[in-house]
């Protein structure tokens, strides 16, 4: 693993979301309404939709498109859709936020 | 014409004068003196501004061309010196003035301690927009600090607003516990804890002594010795009504100047109005009170008959997270007792103080939620011996068993007497008599009684009624609820919302027993709106509840780019104008396309660059469109008189008038407007929201019209004779619609379900037009801003990614 700092978690507004540019792709980070985040691709399963512009509530995301709802813990489509968007590890350490870009790179590749 | 004199354009003058204009604009010809450099504005929210959440034009009520518009002379900047009854002429700095009618509404002024070292440079009181600068310029220096002297409403909201300017503030209060005439001990002291945690420092039981300074202030001492160093004293320690030139002109005094219940003064030409008054030995502090007065004081000028009453007042302090409530009267005294309830995790107190069997005083801190219910019952001098035990837990436990566990019960439980359907004065009573006369159904009840047949959000209520009353004979149709989250519809959160006066999202989740933690798309956006729509002055807007194109203020398109779209007020522009949008376009490669709003969007616009472009456009003094809002998008306007040959008004004038009124507020869906300069109706304004028609003897106002998937005619509301009467019809029609529509029905779809008879019926009263007016403005003081510059400003950063790994090795 490698973990590569991004940011803090005051970067991200509590229950909003940023996205992290990598040479492969967008990837999602989202806060929720405590202390607690995920990341995913940016990328909805359905049409390809930002997710980070969707709004997020409890531990779920809802694309701004078309209103699909995807787990953030396991990046499932939720009710009758089905889908699944790619997650990747990333936690909190002193307030920093640290995503793990082995992950990423693996997932894609 | 009859000439009017008013010394003091504040409060309570402004109030009186827009009165005058709406009943009988000509009856007088009005000269206005005001000591202050300028003309009517809001006081009160002097705070807000100091705090940095206003600027002053946001709270100015009357501007120089309302003055014009209707004839009325200013002297502002010009102080009054004395009054001649004889000669009936008022003596200006400047010169003076006759009178037939005089109004004095000097207000008052704050009451400088005459302590040593009151008049360095640096000591101020709080009452106008100097005293307000001061103390901003004062918090210009970083480490500055201030004292306050006083801890009653003004003096908090004065600590309060110089500590979020950054000042290091302390605040002197002479008794025992802050807001001492408002609060009991216990409140006080809740409240003494959370101004500390917001780093104010407080010292109750502090006298001073001296403020020392050499040529201006430097420091505060107390009797005890303590030193309190300070860059800035503010004087809160009170007010006194500002009466001498009354007292000079021989008018009968007591402690301010004595006035009859029509406000004459003891000259039969000469009356007076807000703080400066004295009624039946009672002198006033508030705005309320002062808001009937001059109610009154119209009526009586205008010959109607009138009579100003006492009535019970309430205070809420203006300090965000302080929730206190207070009304009546809390002294300790025979035969008075008292209820407590008290909940010291969650930081909440309450106190009733009940007097044969009479509520005669409260005071909540932290919980206010039912304080309108109590503030009624004191009101009203209900007889509460019966619901005592279970009276502190607030009206939804009036059934015993508590309303969130049996709606039914406490629906049961409630007098005969309680007021169900508020737009009509129905009780339940009625109600009841109507199912005993035979009727079954709600529309039964509708037809019968009225109640729930106007704006409908008691309609929940209503059937709760006839279920108690017809037991199994009744089934409450289910209407369907929000969204998963909730059981409730969309009526019945707005009802709730406003009922138990929830003031922030989490409040309406925990209240209204939300199923998930934190709502969902669905529901979250209708929320924030009906918060911000019922409590603007004190909800803060939560973007995080909006659906990305309110967010980011653009519109999102399908490849994930946005378009942008700035405001060509009532479809005019300039050449200026279009050079700024096609360099914007060029700049930023966008595809450009005029929209059927006679309006040009920039399409293709990527995320990061949002705040660019804007700052761009804004830069060329255009402001965001708000082409992606549930809020006011376009009004559509044909030439009019300006340039067509058929034209009978100024539709262009109009419409842009319209939209420099309506711009920026939120609404439950989109609203659109058209002003067409004759029938012809070039503007297609029949088809929107609310469109106007010109025509040679005034203006033609429909609503409810529609041009989407349903297409729909407007239907006739009013024919006016003047713009004014426009503009406060359409303003008052499209807040009514904010206050009653339902989150995503567009306004025809509202009209259809509350009945355009009631929209009529509510809108035809000159007072609830008003009242719904001055609402829409109060919203507007805060809304009304322009997202662009706002987020060019404070957010840009949330528009770039948090952290760019491009050039992170990938292997
Ligand atoms: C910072 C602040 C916050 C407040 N908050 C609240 C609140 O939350 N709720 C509430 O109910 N009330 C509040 N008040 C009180 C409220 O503002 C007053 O009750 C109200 O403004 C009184 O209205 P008025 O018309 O009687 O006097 P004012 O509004 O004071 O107007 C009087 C005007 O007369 C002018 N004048 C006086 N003498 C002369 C003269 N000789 N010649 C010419 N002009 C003269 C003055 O310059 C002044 O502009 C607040 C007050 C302040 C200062
Ligand atoms: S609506 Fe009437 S006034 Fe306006 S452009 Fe058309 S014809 Fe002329
Ligand atoms: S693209 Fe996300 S729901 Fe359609």
């Amino acid at each position: 693993m490698s973990w590569t700092d991004i940011g803090t978690l005051n970067d991200i507004p509590l229950r909003g979301s940023r996205i992290v540019k990598t040479a492969v792709g967008c990837i999602a980070v989202f806060r929720t309404a405590e202390a607690e985040v995920f990341a995913t691709s940016n990328k909805c399963a359905h049409k390809g939709g930002p997710l980070s512009e969707g709004i997020v509530h409890d531990r779920k995301i809802t694309c701004p498109l078309h209103n699909w709802i995807f787990s953030l813990e396991t990046g499932e489509a939720q009710g009758a859709d089905q889908g699944q968007i790619t997650t990747y590890p990333v936690k909190i350490e002193n307030g920093r936020l640290l995503l793990d870009f082995d992950a990423v790179i693996a997932k894609v590749a | 014409m009859q000439k009017m004199v008013i010394i003091g354009a504040g409060m309570a003058s402004g109030r009186l004068l827009e009165h005058i204009h709406e009943a009988q604009p000509d009856a007088f010809e009005v000269t206005i003196f005001n000591a202050e450099p300028r003309g009517n504005y809001n006081r009160i929210m002097l705070s807000p501004v100091l705090a940095g959440d206003r600027s002053f034009e946001e709270i100015v009520t009357h501007d120089d061309d309302w003055y014009a518009d209707n004839n009325i002379t200013t002297r502002f900047g010009e102080k009054v010196t004395g009054i001649d009854r004889e000669r009936k002429v008022v003596i200006g700095e400047k010169g003076e003035v006759a009178y037939d009618k005089l109004i004095l509404a000097t207000g008052s002024a704050p009451f400088i301690i005459p302590m040593p070292g009151h008049d360095l440079p640096g000591v101020v009181g709080y009452r106008d927009l100097e005293d307000t600068n001061a103390m901003i310029d004062a918090a210009a220096n970083r480490e500055a600090s201030a004292v306050v002297i006083g801890g009653g409403l003004l003096g908090l909201e004065a600590a309060a607003g110089l500590r979020m300017q950054g000042m290091e503030v302390t605040v002197l209060h002479i008794a025992g516990h802050l807001m001492d005439r408002q609060l009991d001990e216990a409140a006080g002291y809740l409240l003494k804890n959370d101004l500390e945690k917001r780093g104010i420092r407080v010292i109750v039981e502090a006298n001073t002594k001296q403020i020392v300074g050499n040529g201006k202030v430097e420091k505060v001492l107390l009797d005890d010795g303590t030193e309190l160093p300070a860059d800035i004293v503010v004087m809160a320690a009170g007010i006194r009504p500002a009466v001498q030139l009354g007292h000079e002109a021989g008018l009968d005094m007591g402690r301010a100047i004595k006035v009859d219940a029509q406000m004459r003064t003891s000259d039969p030409d000469v009356f007076a109005v807000g703080e400066c008054v004295e009624f039946d030995d009672n002198i006033f502090g508030l705005v309320a009170p002062l808001y009937d007065q001059a109610k009154v004081l119209a009526n009586t000028l205008l010959g109607k008959e009138d009579t100003f009453t006492v009535r019970e007042i309430s205070t809420k302090l203006k300090v965000t997270g302080c929730d206190l409530f207070s009304a009546g009267d809390f002294a300790e005294g025979e035969g008075r007792e008292d209820i407590v309830f008290r909940d010291p995790k969650r930081r909440v107190y309450k106190r009733l103080i009940v007097e044969n069997d009479r509520l005669i005083g409260a005071v909540m801190y932290g919980d206010t939620a039912d304080s309108n219910w109590f503030f009624g019952l004191i009101k009203d001098g209900t007889d509460i011996e019966e619901m005592r035990e279970t009276l502190i837990f607030g009206p939804s436990f009036q059934g015993g068993g508590g309303a969130s566990v049996d709606p039914l019960a406490a629906v049961a439980a409630l007098p005969l007497e309680a007021e169900i359907c508020g737009c009509n004065g129905v009780c339940k009573g009625d109600i009841i008599k109507a199912i005993e006369g035979g009727v079954q159904t709600l529309d039964g009840v509708r037809t019968e009684t009225k109640a729930s047949a106007s704006c409908g959000t008691c309609t929940g209520l209503v059937e709760q009624v006839l279920a108690v009353s017809l037991g199994d004979g009744f089934e409450i149709k289910a209407e369907k609820p929000i969204c998963k989250c909730t059981d409730l519809t969309h009526e019945d959160v707005r009802r709730l919302i406003k009922a138990q006066e929830l003031k922030t999202q989490p409040a309406v989740w925990q209240e209204l027993a939300w199923k998930t933690p934190n709502g969902c798309h669905v529901c979250r956006p209708a929320v924030n709106y009906y918060l911000l729509s019922d409590w603007p002055l004190e909800y803060q807007d939560d973007l995080q509840s909006r659906f990305v194109n309110e967010r980011n203020h653009a519109n999102i398109q399908k490849d994930g780019t946005y378009s942008v779209m700035p405001r060509m007020w009532g479809g005019m522009t300039t050449p200026d104008e279009l050079i700024a949008v096609a360099t914007a376009a060029k700049k930023f490669s966008a595809a450009v396309k005029v929209t059927g709003g006679q309006r040009i969007d920039l399409l293709g616009i990527k995320k990061e660059d949002l705040p660019a472009i804007w700052s761009d456009l804004n830069d060329a003094g255009m402001v965001s469109g708000h082409g992606y809002t549930k809020g006011l998008r376009t009004v559509k306007t044909c030439v009019g008189t300006d340039w067509c040959r058929f034209g009978t008004q100024d539709s262009t004038g109009l419409g842009i008038k319209l939209e420099k009124k309506l711009w920026g507020s939120w609404t439950p869906h989109k609203v659109k407007l058209g002003v067409s300069g004759c029938p012809r109706n070039c503007a297609e304004s029949t088809c929107k929201d609310v469109g106007i028609i010109c025509v040679d003897s005034g203006y033609q106002i429909s609503v409810a019209g529609a041009a989407g998937m349903d297409v729909k005619m407007t239907e006739s509301l009013v024919d006016v004779a003047t713009e004014a009467e426009v503009e406060e019809w359409v303003t008052a029609f499209v807040q009514l619609y904010r206050e009653n529509g339902k989150y995503l029905d567009r306004a025809y779809k509202w009209v259809a379900k509350v009945g355009l008879d009631w929209v009529k019926e509510e809108l035809s009263d000159s007072d609830t037009r008003k009242a719904l007016v001055d609402r829409f403005d109060i919203s507007q003081s805060v809304y009304q801003k322009d997202p662009w510059a706002d987020h060019v400003r404070n957010r840009a950063d949330q528009y770039k990614p948090i952290a760019d790994l491009t050039k992170e090795a990938v292997t």
